[in-house]
């Protein structure tokens, strides 16, 4: 293993400590689990944003607490396969919270996105 | 649809009959990759993201756009959990079949119920076909789409098993592929390539290692990889067994 490679890795371990004081995080002993591809995905961002600097930990946990608490209150059993789009919509949330991006802007992303998978031929690689 | 599930059987007798595409073995060199033989339920001729699929896309997009991540990176980090996605089931099926030759034959003939027996529900309506390695053929399983991949059995895909190179190449040239993952296999060995779709995703039984007629069935398990279901590997050498 290279440097690079074990740097990224000792810095996700010391990501994965802090993960620790978010609630509930569907796990086993050696770290988070995922059942779906895009899981992986949002989970990458958000480590990657605060590795950036954009939040602290203890903000990250109170963003995803808050939408797991609206998400309930709204009716969501929360027997765990809905975790991680509680965790989608915190991750949007606190993006547009921080400025990185406005809600607008997302919204165009989406419509943008969903256009471009409507021309592409089925199986083809779907580019914006 | 018939399903005549033995690995001895022609492998057009495993997919749906509308396709070609699972008669990718050595035989073929061409490069089937007409889309519309991905045989979908609902048939679109275009692509279809769901809102979650979306909604994940637009953040990446916009923070990669604004400089906050790199895709390179971003690939790099979710490889680090590829491999820790979910438990292991696919793991223990094999093992089980190397173990128990009943339920291997059953899984070879019904993978999808076989699989489901040990209580590793796949997503509703996916149907699983399960592809043995032989001393005379050797398996490997490809996919034009993302979505044709069995998580609930094998975990996350691997960034590269959705890189176009990877797909069109390991259908012409499966043995340099594997060279390049440092698979050699003996000479005479057939290679047979299979494309999942979105009603079939294959798994590859792998031959069970030299010299491990002593180990456990959680021990098996453990020489087991993704790759080694995948057909981009092998299972690990029975010493490395440390458990």
């Amino acid at each position: 293993m290279d440097d690079n490679n074990s740097n990224s890795l000792n810095a996700s371990a010391s990501q994965l400590e802090a993960l620790a004081e978010v609630a509930s995080i569907p796990r086993d002993d050696n770290g988070p689990v995922f059942s779906q591809p895009w899981q992986a995905e949002a989970f990458a961002m958000t480590l990657t944003l605060h590795a950036k600097g954009l939040f602290e930990w203890s903000e990250w946990a109170q963003c995803l607490a808050e939408e797991i608490k609206r998400a309930q209150s709204g009716g969501d059993p929360d027997l765990g396969d809905t975790y991680y789009h509680h965790w989608l919509a915190a991750l949007e949330a606190i993006v547009v919270a921080k400025g990185v991006a406005s809600e607008s802007q997302l919204k165009q992303q989406y419509v943008a996105w969903d256009e471009a998978a409507k021309r592409t031929p089925h199986g083809a690689p779907i580019q914006l | 649809m018939t399903q005549q599930n033995t690995p001895d059987n022609d492998a057009t007798n495993l997919a749906d009959p509308n396709t070609d595409q699972s008669r990718q073995g050595s035989a073929s060199q061409q490069l089937p990759r007409e889309h519309h033989q991905h045989h979908h339920e609902h048939h679109h001729d275009h692509s279809h993201l769901d809102d979650t699929a979306l909604r994940v896309r637009s953040l990446e997009t916009l923070l990669t756009q604004k400089g906050y991540i790199e895709p390179e990176a971003l690939n790099v980090l979710i490889d680090t959990y590829e491999n820790k996605v979910g438990p292991r089931n696919g793991a223990k099926v094999i093992a089980k079949a190397w173990t128990n030759d009943r339920y291997r034959q059953w899984l070879l003939s019904d993978a999808t119920a076989a699989i489901a027996s040990l209580d590793f529900s796949g997503r509703q309506g996916e149907h699983m076909v399960v592809v043995e390695n032989t001393a005379q053929v050797h398996n490997m399983v490809v996919c034009t789409l993302c979505s044709c991949y069995p998580w609930p059995v094998l975990g996350l895909p691997p960034t590269w098993y959705k890189s176009a190179p990877y797909r069109s190449r390991v259908v012409i040239d499966p043995a340099s592929v594997l060279a390049e993952f440092g698979v050699t296999l003996e000479p005479h060995k057939k290679i047979t390539v299979w494309d999942s779709t979105a009603e079939v995703r294959y798994l590859v039984l792998p031959e069970r290692p030299a010299n491990s007629e002593h180990l456990t069935e959680e021990q098996l398990a453990a020489l087991v990889t993704r790759d080694a279901m995948i057909g981009t590997g092998l299972p690990l050498d029975s010493s490395l067994v440390s458990l």
